[in-house]
């Protein structure tokens, strides 16, 4: 006899923990679209951002309004920093070059955390809400639940931002196609930049969110494999997608940590990310004409 | 007297654009060497040459995409050698590309409207609620580019249309117009009537013409259909291996032995076909 409230309950984890999966894929999608990087250090730069939020506000003790935007803007800075420093000089060489770079920057990031913070997990702060969420008879934790709103608040701000200010034209118009951006006025570089700083800040809520409900640890860039997973299914450069497969993505680990245990979350993630191949190769939304890697 | 005759001829009015001894080297290649010739305001200038001649070079030159080795462009009395391209269409330098640049994927009216993104004002939070400054400036746009620019170009029936949908004539003027919604004091065309059929050259023509009799802005074009070059054009350009050959109005151009000879080779017919023989295998020489 099917649990059908337990199923319910299951559905809604998955679905808040896709929020996050979500949040993190529009943070890479933002890159994908407007500079074609692959950054494969996504999850690193989650990472990034869990740790200065740490540094910000158990190690410095910072009130936690003040640490989480200080966080997320020194993330923005790191972002921007790794755009100026490692990203623009590979400007026009081919695509696999930079994406190498990205791996070997997921390393970096590695290294420089256990090398400042050390490899332990550590326990961020708690700043949410901890009475428990009812939604009908479904019990949601309620770290799940409100970290599913905050990165629903942050994708709806980005979403907004990007739609009707010029700096999301611009950027939607550099991502079409650049040499028209340039002689439209648009400044070509700075949108480069500007995608990596939000991304990067993207990342950092992500991070500071996923931090906050599982801890953090310098081996934390895990959760980017799953990212990734959900912009491939999505179809890389497609804002939608990364929004329905974070979804898919979410609910899919939530049915399968539920029903065949934890060890086979992975396993089904995956196995969502070949069978979507197998019937669409270029993603749920994705372009035709995107580079193979 | 044409505007050319007065402009040119008089000498006393600055020229708007002026390329002076611009050298492009990519390694060891020169694409340009020691070019040099000045666009006046209000006129129709041409650059023609052979394929390979670097014309598009000196295109992408001019609007900052490449770096040049030597020499110097002035716009407007500013030397804009070193000043990125972004800005250099803010200072009024629009163009088309030879092979189409439009943004795919967005409607004839959305890609006209980026045209005129470096000339807005609006800071996000106005943008968001679209408020204040940001309606009276896009009820000033619309204005703006719907009845002059697309009735202009005659494209008011594919306005909503994706430009990718269009054909290549009409991607062309799609580019025009949006260069148009920058409102550059100098418009350059990359081949504008290439792969057009007639009566679609014969639009096009008709557009450029009035672009500088309507809008007062001077035209600056690589074109290869030389009917339309020497019809059009008040001052012509010829660059052959990166170097200009000879510049002038159409006639003094056309009469120009050196541009002869860089269109149809020179030296001997008889030598070259001594040659050839010599080259081909024996026993096709029959064929």
């Amino acid at each position: 006899m099917m649990d059908w409230g337990y199923l319910f309950e299951v559905c809604l984890t998955g679905l808040a923990g896709g929020g996050l999966y979500a949040l993190a894929a529009l943070a890479f999608v933002l890159v994908y679209k407007a500079t074609r990087v692959v950054n494969l250090a996504i999850g690193e730069l989650l990472m990034a951002g869990g740790y200065l939020f740490f540094t910000f506000a158990a190690m410095w003790a910072l009130p936690l309004w003040l640490a989480i935007p200080a966080a997320v803007l020194a993330s923005g800075m790191l972002g921007g920093l790794i755009e100026r420093l490692v990203i623009r000089p590979l400007l026009g060489e081919p695509p696999i070059s930079a994406f190498m770079v990205t791996v070997g920057l997921g390393s970096i990031l590695v290294g420089l955390v256990e090398i400042i913070w050390g490899a332990d997990q550590r326990r961020l702060p708690d700043f949410m809400p901890t009475k428990p969420v009812m939604v009908g008879d479904a019990f949601l934790a309620p770290k799940v639940f409100w970290g599913a709103v905050i990165a629903a608040v942050f994708i709806a701000a980005v979403l907004l931002v990007f739609r009707y200010w010029r700096g999301g034209v611009a950027l939607r118009a550099t991502a079409s196609d650049q040499a028209a951006a340039y002689v439209v006025g648009i400044n070509v570089p700075r949108v480069f930049s500007l995608s990596w700083v939000v991304s990067a800040m993207l990342a950092a809520v992500s991070g500071i969110i996923v931090g906050s409900i599982g801890g953090i640890s310098s081996s934390m860039g895990v959760f980017g494999l799953s990212v990734l997973v959900v912009v491939i299914v999505g179809g890389l450069d497609s804002v939608l997608g990364a929004l329905v497969a974070g979804l898919i993505v979410g609910l899919v680990e939530g049915l399968a940590a539920a029903y065949l245990g934890g060890e086979f979350k992975l396993l089904a993630t995956f196995v969502v990310l070949v069978g979507i191949l197998m019937v669409r190769p270029y993603g749920l939304f994705g372009t035709r004409d995107i580079e193979r890697l | 007297m044409t505007t050319a005759e007065a402009l040119g001829g008089s000498g006393d009015a600055e020229p708007l654009l002026v390329v002076h001894e611009l050298t492009l080297a990519f390694g060891g290649v020169r694409a340009l060497s020691g070019v040099g010739f000045a666009v006046q305001p209000g006129s129709i200038t041409a650059v023609i040459g052979p394929n390979g001649a670097g014309k598009t070079s000196l295109f992408n030159t001019i609007s900052g995409f490449y770096r040049p080795s030597a020499g110097h462009i002035r716009f407007k009395g500013q030397d804009i050698t070193r000043i990125p391209a972004p800005l250099r269409a803010r200072m009024g330098l629009g163009r088309s590309f030879q092979n189409i640049a439009l943004f795919r994927g967005m409607t004839v009216l959305d890609n006209i409207k980026l045209g005129r993104h470096a000339h807005l004002k609006t800071n996000v939070l106005d943008a968001l609620f679209y408020l204040g400054r940001a309606r009276r400036e896009e009820a000033e746009l619309r204005r703006d580019i719907e009845e002059r620019i697309i009735d202009f170009l005659e494209i008011d029936h594919i306005r909503h249309a994706p430009v990718s949908a269009l054909s290549y004539g009409l991607q062309k003027r799609v580019e025009m117009a949006r260069a148009l919604a920058m409102q550059p004091e100098i418009l350059m065309l990359d081949e504008p009537v290439a792969g057009m059929n007639r009566e679609e050259t014969e639009d096009m023509a008709r557009f450029i013409l009035d672009v500088r009799a309507e809008w007062g802005v001077t035209v600056l074009m690589v074109e290869h259909d030389m009917g339309m070059v020497m019809d059009l054009s008040d001052h012509v350009v010829v660059l052959n291996f990166g170097q200009v050959i000879a510049q002038g109005v159409p006639a003094q151009v056309q009469a120009d032995p050196e541009v002869t000879r860089a269109y149809l080779g020179s030296g001997n017919v008889d030598e070259l076909r001594r040659k050839l023989q010599a080259a081909a295998p024996q026993g096709q020489e029959a064929a």
